[in-house]
């Protein structure tokens, strides 16, 4: 095993993913212990340019037009024989739509330690990770070999990953790829919504506490008297409550309001991924314990549907 | 079409989670475990598929407390076969264990498909479905709110951040990660459930011994640290709302 760290680098649509950033930085507090070189994993196909503001000491480069589209085929193939013919210390992945597919088989099929929903590094090189929709951290030790690693974002500026200084790219030939049994038929974009969420200057955003789709009413004339507009966490989306583009998170919008009143949502991080940027928020649940509370500026511990019509009464008054 | 499902049972998070005297795990004593959500949709994407394929749904877990009930839920919505693992499951096992016990019995079952959740949200050491992939050698696809049969092959819905959608198209067998069943887990009425304790089967299958190779120990489990914690607002309905204006004034939003 060499000491070097790997960080896969994301990159979707031309742009690389503010996650690549993170796990540099993260790979920084990896390297500063016990030496070793960060080297960022860049796949794909006419796509080497991404590589110019990686903070990385060395940018390894693969080309080939089977890696034009990210497939889950395409990425092991070639990560596994980049893992096994030079035993970096650890591979960082992001906890994403690429990273978890890819960190995940590789672990099973070359048979290396993982860690899922890594958040932050210790110096010592200890991983943390972030569980139980956020509720409980873990604390794990590098076990001597080749460990995979899944990160989630909240412990490292993507800024921190960035360098004006272009790395040293050092391109590599993948093994044959033309037998992949996954491939990409064509992509569909997000149909344009009512309203684009991420410019909203105030957002009422509504969670699992809504309880029912009747509820939603209630969350509309809030935010119609406040001036804002409704958007949710998963759970409200996935029961068909609200369209996908009123999504908050990491698989939906990143936003950063003015305001963002979060109603009835617990914060697990998949959802603390896409607002933890807003400039105040404030936190309405019934679980004192809930994640929510800990990125919150203000908070109240009750039903948000005890609140929500009083609320909505006093903002009309207010108004006049 | 041979569907295989898998699941696990989780904390419920509504609960107060506890970290046991060895500071290491989780106080199992008086959780409430519940179907992971996101397995919740993979076994009603699989009744979906079945009810436009006419597939066979096998649903697979692990033996533990509160499984037979979960077992006869997914009977009572459309599943054919109930499997219950039956192992040295109960005082937790990591997912690498629980991947190889399941694959012991997938290699009889020989699935054209496989479907589990995404990742559970107590995922540690990885997440069960690309595990069992890996395991057996075959392609994943994960993120997946929707999933076609054609010709032999599965065209799956590939989710990315901003609502943007890929259309894999994956070769069989294959595992996919569910993240949302095309339409919400239906209800099942508890007489319907208690209708199928009457009729279903739960076939247990032994695992002999766990192998959890892959996963690492925890050193320490902690709650996060409450240091920059919200100011909570004290009072009635009607005293926090008045404290909100004041704070939406302060902030400029009305």
């Amino acid at each position: 095993m060499n000491k070097d760290i790997y960080v896969l680098i994301e990159h979707l649509q031309g742009r690389v993913a503010d996650i690549s950033y993170i796990m540099l930085a993260a790979a920084r507090t990896l390297v500063q212990d016990t030496g070793g070189e960060i080297v960022g994993i860049l796949l794909g196909y006419d796509v080497q340019n991404l590589a110019s503001n990686l903070a990385a000491d060395r940018v390894v480069y693969v080309d080939h037009p089977a890696l034009a589209e990210f497939t889950s085929d395409g990425y092991q193939y070639v990560l596994a024989d980049l893992i096994a013919e030079n035993k970096p210390r650890a591979v960082l992945f992001g906890n994403t739509s690429i990273g978890h597919d890819v960190a995940n088989i590789l672990s099973s099929r070359l048979e290396l330690p993982m860690v899922s929903s890594c958040q932050t590094i210790l110096s010592g090189g200890k991983f943390v990770s972030q569980i139980c929709g956020g509720k409980i951290m873990a604390e794990t030790s590098p076990p001597g070999m080749t460990t995979l690693v899944t990160m989630i974002p909240g412990g490292f500026k993507p800024e921190e990953g960035q360098s004006e200084t272009a790395p040293n790219i050092i391109t590599y030939t993948p093994p044959a790829l033309d037998d992949l049994r996954v491939s990409v038929k064509g992509y569909v974009e997000p149909e344009p919504g009512d309203v684009d969420i991420t410019k909203e200057p105030i957002l009422i955003a509504v969670g699992r506490g809504i309880q029912n789709q009747d509820n939603i009413e209630l969350a509309e004339e809030l935010a119609k008297a406040i001036g804002g507009v409704v958007c949710a966490s998963r759970p409200v989306v996935d029961q068909g409550w609200l369209p996908i583009s009123r999504l908050v998170g990491k698989s939906g919008n990143k936003v950063k309001p003015k305001l963002y009143l979060a109603l009835g949502i617990s914060g697990a991080p998949e959802h603390v991924e896409g607002m933890v940027d807003s400039n105040t928020i404030i936190a309405i649940n019934s679980d004192a314990t809930a994640p929510i509370f800990d990125i919150a500026k203000y908070g109240a511990v009750i039903d948000m549907l005890d609140l929500i019509e009083v609320l909505t009464e006093q903002i009309q008054a207010a108004k006049g | 079409m041979n569907i295989a499902t898998l699941f696990k049972l989780v904390p419920d998070l509504v609960e107060e989670l506890e970290i046991d005297a060895g500071g290491t795990s989780l106080d199992m004593t008086w959780l409430r475990l519940i179907i992971s959500e996101f397995d919740d949709h993979a076994i009603e994407q699989a009744i979906l598929l079945k009810e436009r394929s006419a597939a066979q749904v096998t649903v697979i877990a692990p033996g533990v407390e509160g499984v037979d009930e979960v077992l006869f839920t997914a009977a009572a919505k459309g599943a054919d076969r109930l499997i219950k693992l039956i192992g040295d499951f109960e005082a937790g096992v990591n997912n690498h264990s629980l991947a190889r016990a399941i694959v012991t019995f997938l290699k009889d079952l020989q699935p054209d498909l496989i479907l589990t959740g995404v990742q559970a949200h107590n995922d540690l050491d990885g997440s069960l479905g690309p595990l069992v992939a890996g395991f057996l050698g075959i392609p994943y696809v994960g993120y997946v709110s929707g999933v076609t049969l054609s010709n032999g092959k599965v065209i799956a819905q590939k989710e990315y951040p901003g609502g943007l959608i890929a259309r894999i198209e994956v070769d069989l067998p294959a595992v996919l990660g569910i993240q949302a069943a095309e339409k919400p887990p239906r209800y099942v009425a508890v007489s319907k459930v208690r209708q199928a304790m009457q009729t279903a089967i739960i076939e247990e299958h032994k695992v002999g011994s766990l192998d959890p190779t892959g996963g690492i120990p925890v050193e320490r489990m902690f709650k996060p640290e409450a240091g920059t914690r919200a100011m909570i607002i004290e009072g009635d309905e009607r005293e926090i709302a008045s404290r909100l204006i004041e704070i939406f004034k302060e902030v400029g939003v009305l």
